[in-house]
């Protein structure tokens, strides 16, 4: 019997090997997995109770805050805020007991709650002493900049991205529809699963920032960027080629002919042919002049195809195709903009961004400073170099060639009184009958003999109408009014 | 002993410190009760049965007030009543020491215990006095103003018949041919037990719908019955038997199959029948290597906490480190009860305390092992640390009567020498 009850010894010992396998493979090995889950608000509960910093715009306005929970008798005793309700959601993300966090909530959640490396040094100083030793973060956003989208943009699904060129600081970052953090932030139960359950089931999915998580197709505006590759590979200048004039082009492999818009003729140089966004011209000069490499290469030199280092959790990547080297149909309708190119709103911003700021793309971002609960500043942001799609010289030539398109082109929707304003518009059609469009325009301005402090891109989707001149009507007075709230921010032109 | 004391009363200051950074207004009592019961359950052992195995107790005292602890950071209600549990659990375990001075006393009432077992188990099957706290299994009786788990005493019980009858029908057991071609089976006479142990074992499951408890009783069964006969054939069928069994219930009850369903995959239904185990993950994964700190889990979102997933808690606040301390107490437990067992030369007494041991490493492995999600989860208490009167109870009964054998043994051992030496 000994040797039984022995084998059942081992037998059992095994079985708590095995769970003691297990219990590492939970706690060591998935741990960060499981944490991460948007399920999982371990985190958040233990962070509800303590005290958490506050979020401010530029011009001061307080868009989430801790306060006391009215309710004495509950079990927390703060609940979280978001005074300008939907104008800053998709920025701010939410910080819900149920449901975890997002947004800056999220990424800055160290900051806000007073846990990162240098704040709990300070902390130690204060360890008699009881005070909080919280982050309150500073953000680059600016409430009247997003007022003026939303106003703008009204109750059009799109969204509006303004940004700082030269800094990559995020002036304003709307999209249409939006939510309030207030519903799922709630500490109510009922209240946070309905309207959990009710924005995540509701049209146009307002819980997600469209500005940089979603994609579309970025139709002619995405000739900027071929532009810019022509002109860094030094294939295209403002003098050569001359493209032929004609009402289609026909690349090779196939018999369909990509035709410009509503029939018309157009080519010439690269100034003409941006002025009027000639789709002929553009086709060829992705499928011919530049050819599949350089235009690939090229187009990941603009922040296609990469993930941007953007401060905010879970950005989408803008999309160019890279199996378009034995395929010049496909190449051709990439070049400008159509088949399996797609770009958020943000990377038309920054594209606008590169040109105006001397062919770099600063990394995109959203804090400014953390301060703490005395004022003084904790950790401030230091802008830095993204990319560099261009040289000084090519973007300065494609700047020339964008302030043209606003002069005389299709984009003098947005041209602003006494300022030097560059832009393209853009109208990805759909294919549907009767026929809608994404619509499109980006672009910068500043004072005139200087470099462009602001850059914008504006899309609205699912417009009636499919012309050129769509982008330009829609979109344009968006991105006016937008660049004029801007500007006088950073005192006119 | 002394030691693990201490442990327990640091460990309750610190947890209270962890949830409202206090020191407990009441520790100067809570030191006075904790000392005056586990030491005074220390030295009844010394006193009634001073040859006793020295690592048993000690285990089972951090096991009980980390439970203890852990179920005081959840709920104090709760932390008060098992308080009590533990004190009327110590007062049973002083009782067993002193009643029973040697366990072959039981031996002769093993048909008393047979009846007395069954009885209770099917208790909860009569109408108007069986109910479900909830939790969907009916396990529970209610007798005027006690409630209580008939089936944790059906355990001990059963346990006590089993070893005495395969004590007395082993040899027959063993030898008993059965030819059906090459096969070499037990005679037919003698599968009857087990035919009867599974078909308890159906009921249980059918009608209580308390899987965790069927499988422990099977378990049970089967494991004694190889040990006392040694033949393996028993382990076989008995395993044919069972898996029978639970592909027939998987099939057709349908408890069952949300219980494999979830195991399968949980993150089907996160907020539906997914929840509590995801949760439990969760609280386990946010724990990672040191936890959060006792008091400190976020815990009250998972259902039944305190009860079958308070190892998920323990995984929270104490982190793989105290998961492990966990497990590795129970392998000493089971370690010291095997050793028990295989000491003692007397045949009941030897299958008693594997059939004790196995009670407790089983029942332990089935819960911790459902709440890890390595076996489907089936709601039993972990021994000793889960909120719950009848079962810790009964739990300080079994170690009562594994102290007891251990100092039989010893004493015996002792005769034989002082015999040696006279002569």
């Amino acid at each position: 019997m000994n040797r039984n009850i022995m084998k059942l010894g081992i037998v059992l010992v095994v079985l708590y090997v095995a769970l003691f396998a297990k219990l590492n493979w939970i706690q060591v090995v998935d741990k960060n997995s499981l944490d991460s889950n948007p399920l999982n608000t371990a985190e958040v509960r233990r962070d509800f109770n303590r005290p958490r910093g506050t979020i401010l715009t530029a011009d001061g306005a307080v868009i989430a805050q801790s306060v006391a929970n009215p309710d004495t008798s509950s079990e927390f005793k703060r609940m979280r805020v978001y005074p300008e309700g939907e104008l800053f959601g998709q920025t701010t993300g939410y910080f819900s007991f149920r449901y975890g966090s997002s947004g800056l909530e999220r990424q800055y959640n160290d900051e806000l709650s007073g846990s990162t490396f240098d704040q709990q040094i300070e902390g130690f100083g204060d360890l008699f002493v009881a005070r909080e030793n919280v982050g309150n973060v500073s953000i680059s956003l600016r409430k009247d900049i997003q007022e003026t989208a939303r106003t703008q943009l009204g109750n059009r699904e799109g969204s509006v991205v303004a940004l700082d060129p030269r800094t990559g600081a995020i002036l304003g970052s709307w999209s249409w529809p939006s939510y309030d953090p207030n519903t799922v932030s709630s500490l109510d139960k009922t209240i946070a699963e309905t309207s959990w359950k009710m924005l995540n089931a509701a049209p146009g999915v307002p819980m997600r920032a469209h500005f940089y998580q979603d994609r579309y197709f970025p139709g002619s505006t995405f000739k900027v960027v071929t532009s810019g590759i022509g002109l860094q590979t030094g294939k295209v200048t403002n003098t050569e080629p001359v493209y032929p004039f004609t009402n289609g082009y026909t690349p090779e492999g196939t018999n369909k002919p990509i035709m410009n818009f509503g029939g018309e003729t157009c080519g010439g140089t690269l100034p003409e042919i941006l002025r009027v966004s000639c789709n002929s011209s553009f086709a060829q000069m992705g499928a011919e002049t530049i050819g599949a490499v350089d235009m690939v290469a090229g187009a990941g030199s603009f922040g296609f195809n990469a993930t941007v280092p953007i401060d905010m959790p879970d950005p989408v990547k803008s999309v160019f195709p890279t199996n378009v080297g034995n395929n010049q149909a496909k190449l051709a309708m990439s070049s400008i903009g159509q088949n399996d190119v797609q770009a958020t709103p943000l990377e038309m911003a920054m594209v606008a961004g590169a040109v105006a700021n001397g062919g770099v793309i600063m990394k995109p971002h959203f804090l400014f400073e953390v301060r703490n609960v005395r004022g003084d500043v904790v950790s401030s942001y230091t802008p830095s170099k993204w990319l560099t799609p261009m040289s000084s010289s090519a973007a300065a030539t494609l700047f020339d060639d964008m302030v043209g398109v606003a002069k005389g082109g299709t984009a003098t929707g947005m041209a602003i009184q006494g300022c030097t304003v560059g832009g393209k518009t853009g109208t990805a059609q759909l294919g549907t009958d009767p026929p809608k469009s994404h619509t499109w325009i980006m672009g910068f301005a500043g004072p005139p003999g200087k470099p462009p402090t602001v850059a914008v891109a504006v899309v609205v989707l699912n417009q009636s109408g499919g012309s050129e001149a769509t982008g330009g009507r829609i979109a344009a007075p968006i991105a006016k009014a937008v660049l004029q709230i801007a500007l006088a921010a950073q005192g006119g032109c | 002993m002394l030691m693990t004391v201490v442990i327990v009363c640091a460990a309750y200051v610190l947890a209270s410190l962890g949830s409202d950074s206090r020191i407990p207004a009441n520790i100067i009592p809570f030191l006075v009760a904790v000392i005056a019961l586990f030491m005074g359950a220390h030295f009844a052992v010394r006193k009634l049965a001073p040859g006793a195995d020295p690592i048993l107790l000690p285990t089972v005292t951090l096991l009980n007030g980390l439970g203890y602890v852990v179920i005081a950071g959840l709920n104090e209600k709760l932390a008060a009543a098992q308080a009590t549990w533990t004190a009327i659990g110590i007062l049973g375990f002083v009782l067993t020491l002193w009643w029973v001075k040697r366990p072959r006393d039981l031996e002769r009432y093993r048909y008393t215990f047979a009846l007395v077992g069954i009885g209770l188990l099917l208790l909860p099957l009569v109408p108007g006095l069986g109910y479900d706290a909830g939790s969907g299994s009916k396990i529970w009786v209610k007798l005027g103003p006690i409630n209580f788990q008939p089936g944790e005493i059906a355990k001990v019980a059963l346990a006590i018949f089993f070893a005495a009858y395969l004590a007395d029908q082993r040899e027959l057991i063993a030898t008993s041919q059965w030819k059906i071609g090459p096969l070499r089976l037990p005679h037919p006479k003698y599968l009857g037990p087990v035919l009867i142990a599974w078909g308890i074992t159906l009921l249980v499951m059918f009608y209580q719908k308390d899987l965790g408890s069927s499988l422990l009783f099977f378990g049970l069964f089967l494991v004694m019955i190889w040990v006392a006969t040694q033949r393996t054939s028993f382990l076989v069928i008995g395993g044919g038997l069972f898996t029978a069994g639970a592909v027939f219930a998987w099939r057709t009850l349908d408890h069952v199959k949300v219980r494999v369903d979830i195991w399968l995959d949980p993150w089907k239904t996160p907020s539906g029948n997914g929840y509590q185990i995801i949760q439990g993950m969760f609280a386990i994964a946010f724990g990672g290597l040191t936890g959060t700190g006792l008091g400190r889990g976020g815990d009250t979102r998972i259902p039944a906490a305190e009860n079958d997933f308070i190892f998920a808690v323990i995984a929270e606040e104490l982190g793989l480190a105290g998961g492990s301390l966990i497990i590795i107490a129970y392998l000493l437990v089971i370690g010291s009860g095997l050793r028990i067992a295989a000491d003692t030369d007397q045949v009941f007494d030897k299958l008693l305390a594997t059939g004790f041991t196995l009670l407790l490493g089983l029942q332990a492995f089935i819960i911790v092992a459902g709440v890890l999600r390595l076996l489907p989860l089936t709601g039993v208490a972990l021994p000793f640390i889960s909120y719950g009167g009848s079962s810790l109870v009964m739990n300080y009964v079994i170690l009562a009567l594994l102290l007891r054998t251990s100092d039989q043994t010893s004493k015996r051992a002792m005769n034989r020498a002082a015999a040696e030496v006279a002569a």
